[in-house]
């Protein structure tokens, strides 16, 4: 196994290389690491999952709202159980509260029962109209004026940053080599392909582009032009864990002419997270957020959920969705080039990583990838960072057994010196005090360092040292 | 584990320890001061600035009344102006951490159990609290619950300030213990947002680091300037740059200018907030102003046994101020323990904008020390008025200007005019 993060590439010629070590991109790599060859994964950031797999509202979607007989919709649906299987067995934190969509005027509540019709033509048996009496019930902080809801009681909340890790970390144990700070700057087509990157050139005889918002442009690298990414800006308010206790389900809008809409949600970590907005750019690194959009979400969530307002926030993001000309996912196989496309794979990929990489692994065999000899992964067991879930500050046979585990370090998150030190230490560690806030909480807190910040930049120095 | 004790103080700072001193030389019984921190002492353990307090042994009757509050702030307006001036801080007395030191031993010497890198985490009961610590988890019941958690800076995001999410982007507590306390270096060029005494502190620890301060700025219309560093008053910061390191603050005057500052560093000073996720956690009713727990006169909060003292009551007064209502809450709390029925809440205190919140926040029974009333804007020579049902019941006026980052205090005497049983008492310009 095996991780690089600077200098020159192995050599010799890989099976398959994957570009792009997002979520989608590293469920591939982890459903071919099963294959006995040669993979790579590599990515241009210094850790994985580091582009849109890190910034988006993390819902475990039932694919409920998909276009019907859509790809998306296949891959949204299997990929759901798939990811909820996965994640009860690797400790990735998913709390089912389930979803209502709120209808606020008229119009909404008028496309309420067409939106459950659609859920059933996706497959969704369980979505149903909830009377605007039960929609209080269950959300007594809910702004006056809500008139009915669809209720879906299957749609989750997941950490997509464990599951991004998840995948990397079985990928890496199971033999993948992971090439971080490895932007792909040219690809010259062939068998194997001569793939150029910031650290050297690669051989491959197949290549996935899983490269996100980049899909396209390494796409055009290898003479096809079948998508334009047009990056989709969605920034988000996460609110304080102290206003947790406002919401208890996942509070979708009713999509309108105008889009999805503003969602509030609970996460994982305990806090909740207000947005996105949906912004069309055409710069790929613009994940500032603005004045505007956070005025933007600041009206919307007065409306929906007014006490929210008058809690502290944590952080303000903002994610780029993948988006593309296409209704659909754009991906697409290329045999005769042993080359497959993972393009367009926006909010729901999270969701779908898991049939995604299926897919992708099948129409690579369809191009003649050899796939004889699949075994069973070793399980990963990744650390829980889920509030609702045992967490180490808590838990007394594990102090009792290493007393790192009651040092804590940022208070705020109740992160301890032993979980900063196994993250430090783990098998795809992390690569920034960010990239290490994604696998412990440590800073993602209220005070965001003022009474930790030092201490853990000294833990993750003294490690790299 | 369960265990008990007679007064459980939650955070070793400035308050908890003057008052776990006071009660521990009083007899109190076991008086144990749970510290998140791996060392006690508070905030003033990262300010290696003067200003705390006399010099002097702890047997000098002088530090010693410093330390417990009971003396005025110990640094003079005449020696803090001579250290705006560039005289050394020892002009001021004690600096920080021997300060902490000196309380930290003071409650250790009066008897207190001082216990470090120990979290409350939530509460078990009305008056026991979930610990957390490298010996494991535990349940502790007192008698009496002191909060005393303190407060901190908003950082950046609760300010909403948009842009990107660089590396350098620092509160002054990060900054202070990134310098002072783990010898890390910060940045070479750095913008401080704020001009209250702690972002003068801020610029002089950034300097100290070896970084070159290249403007303080605040929305305020006028403040005070160091020298040597441009102040931008009236000015907000519109957006951060950046990717992976700050490369600028994009800033906007109230005029509607606007300019980028390039710097690698941005500190956010002051906009303080209590640290009231326990006193939250515990239901404990909180005052709307203060954000922090609503107390008494004598540091009660609404919840029978749970004492509320120092900057977890409002932000960020000075260790002396917050030692003082550490060291004044030892009687009310000794009263409790042995046997004082506690009140009904009293007469609610409000605030009319632009002033910004006041302690105490209830009047049960007429004050025995100053009320602090905070502005949130710079005022000259305001006339303060209180009022209850449409009652006057006092009024002053201030000389001078009055600054958004000091307290007014309000001697008490009109409190003893307030109808404990009345409508809210209003305070008000004018």
């Amino acid at each position: 196994m095996s991780l690089t993060t600077a200098g020159a590439l192995p050599g010799g010629t890989y099976d398959v290389t994957v570009v792009g070590a997002g979520v989608v991109g590293s469920a591939v790599a982890r459903e071919l690491a099963r294959l006995p060859l040669r993979i790579a994964l590599v990515d241009a950031a210094d850790d994985v999952g580091d582009g849109t797999s890190k910034a988006n509202t993390a819902i475990l979607h039932t694919g409920f709202d998909a276009v019907p007989g859509s790809l998306e919709a296949r891959l949204v649906r299997d990929g759901q159980r798939m990811l909820a299987a996965y994640a009860a067995e690797s400790g990735i934190p998913v709390e089912p509260l389930g979803a209502l969509l709120v209808a606020w005027d008229e119009e909404q509540r008028a496309a309420l029962p067409g939106l459950a019709d659609k859920a059933v033509r996706n497959g969704y048996r369980a979505a149903r109209l909830a009377p605007a009496e039960e929609v209080r019930a269950r959300e007594p902080e809910l702004g006056p004026g809500v008139l009915g809801a669809l209720d879906v009681p299957g749609e989750s909340v997941i950490c997509p940053w464990t599951t991004t890790l998840a995948y990397a970390t079985q990928a890496v144990r199971a033999g993948v080599d992971l090439h971080l700070n490895c932007p792909v700057t040219g690809v010259a087509p062939g068998d194997p392909h001569t793939v150029a990157t910031g650290r050297g050139v690669l051989r491959t005889r197949y290549l996935v582009n899983a490269a996100g918002l980049y899909a396209d442009r390494i796409d055009r690298l290898l003479g096809h032009a079948e998508f334009t990414v047009t990056p989709r800006r969605g920034q988000l308010i996460v609110f304080d864990e102290l206003a947790r206790g406002l919401v208890r389900h996942i509070l979708l809008p009713v999509p309108g002419a105008l889009g999805k809409g503003v969602l509030v949600s609970p996460t994982v970590y305990g806090k909740v997270v207000l947005g996105p907005t949906a912004e069309d750019l055409d710069d790929k690194t613009a994940t500032g957020s603005t004045a505007e959009g956070i005025a933007l979400l600041r009206e919307k969530g007065r409306r929906i959920l007014p006490a929210l307002l008058d809690e502290e926030v944590t952080a303000v993001y903002a994610g780029l969705r993948a988006a593309t000309e296409h209704e659909d996912y754009a991906i697409r196989s290329h045999p005769a080039r042993r080359y497959v496309a993972v393009g367009g794979i926006r909010s729901t990929g999270l969701t779908a990583s898991m049939a995604i990489a299926a897919h992708v692994v099948e129409l690579l065999a369809e191009g003649g990838l050899p796939t004889a000899g699949a075994r069973d992964l070793e399980p990963v067991r990744m650390p829980n960072l889920g509030e609702a879930f045992p967490r180490p500050y808590r838990d007394a046979a594990m102090i009792a057994s290493d007393p790192e585990y009651g040092r804590i370090v940022c208070h705020c998150e109740r992160v301890t010196r032993g979980e900063i030190r196994d993250a430090l230490a783990g098998t795809v560690p992390p690569g920034s005090p960010d990239g290490l806030r994604r696998r412990t909480r440590a800073r993602a807190g209220r005070c965001q360092g003022f009474h930790c910040g030092a201490a853990v930049r000294a833990l993750f120095e003294e490690a790299r040292r | 584990m369960n265990r008990a004790v007679d007064v459980l103080v939650v955070g070793a700072g400035p308050a908890g320890l003057a008052l776990a001193a006071g009660l521990a030389a009083a007899g109190a019984g076991r008086v144990e001061v749970l510290e998140r921190d791996e060392h006690a002492g508070g905030i003033p353990r990262q300010c290696h600035h003067g200003g705390f307090g006399r010099a002097g042994a702890l047997g000098d009757p002088g530090a010693l009344a410093d330390l417990l509050g009971l003396g005025a702030y110990g640094a003079t307006a005449r020696l803090r102006r001579q250290a705006e001036r560039g005289r050394p801080d020892s002009a001021l007395g004690l600096r920080g951490p021997a300060y902490a030191r000196r309380a930290v031993a003071a409650a250790v010497a009066a008897g207190a159990v001082v216990r470090t890198g120990v979290c409350a985490t939530g509460w078990a009961g009305p008056l026991s609290l979930e610990t957390t610590g490298p010996a494991g988890p535990e349940r502790i019941t007192a008698r009496v619950v002191v909060l005393a958690t303190g407060a901190r800076e908003r950082p950046r995001s609760a300010r909403l300030v948009p842009g990107s999410r660089p590396a350098g982007v620092l509160t002054t507590g990060e900054l202070q213990q990134s310098v002072h306390l783990y010898g890390q270096s910060v940045g070479r060029r750095a913008v401080v947002v704020g001009a209250e005494p702690v972002a003068r502190h801020a610029v002089r620890t950034l300097r100290r680091s070896g970084a070159e301060v290249v403007a303080m700025l605040t929305g305020h219309r006028r403040a005070t300037a160091l020298p040597g560093v441009p102040l931008l008053t009236a000015t907000t910061v519109a957006e951060l740059r950046g990717r992976g390191r700050l490369s600028g603050v994009a800033v906007r005057h109230e005029d509607g200018r606007s300019g980028l500052l390039a710097c690698d560093t941005v500190v956010f000073t002051g906009d303080w907030i209590p640290d009231h996720e326990l006193a939250r956690r515990g239901g404990i009713a909180l005052d709307a102003g203060t954000r922090g727990p609503s107390v008494d006169g004598a540091f009660r909060t609404a919840t029978p046994g749970v004492f509320a003292v120092g900057n977890a009551l409002r932000g960020v007064e000075r260790a002396a101020t917050a030692a003082a209502e550490g060291a004044a809450a030892t009687g009310p709390v000794l009263a409790r323990l042995a046997g004082a029925p506690w009140p009904e809440p009293g007469a609610r205190l409000d605030v009319r904008a632009p002033l910004a919140w006041v302690t105490p926040n209830r009047i049960v029974e007429p004050a025995v020390r100053p009320l602090l009333l905070r502005s949130g804007e710079p005022l000259d020579h305001p006339v303060v008025t209180a009022s209850q049902d449409g009652r006057p019941l006092w009024r002053r006026r201030f000389p001078g200007p009055v600054s958004p980052s000091r307290s007014l205090r309000l001697s008490p005497g009109w409190t003893a005019r307030v109808d404990p049983s009345g409508g809210p008492v209003v305070l008000s310009l004018g």
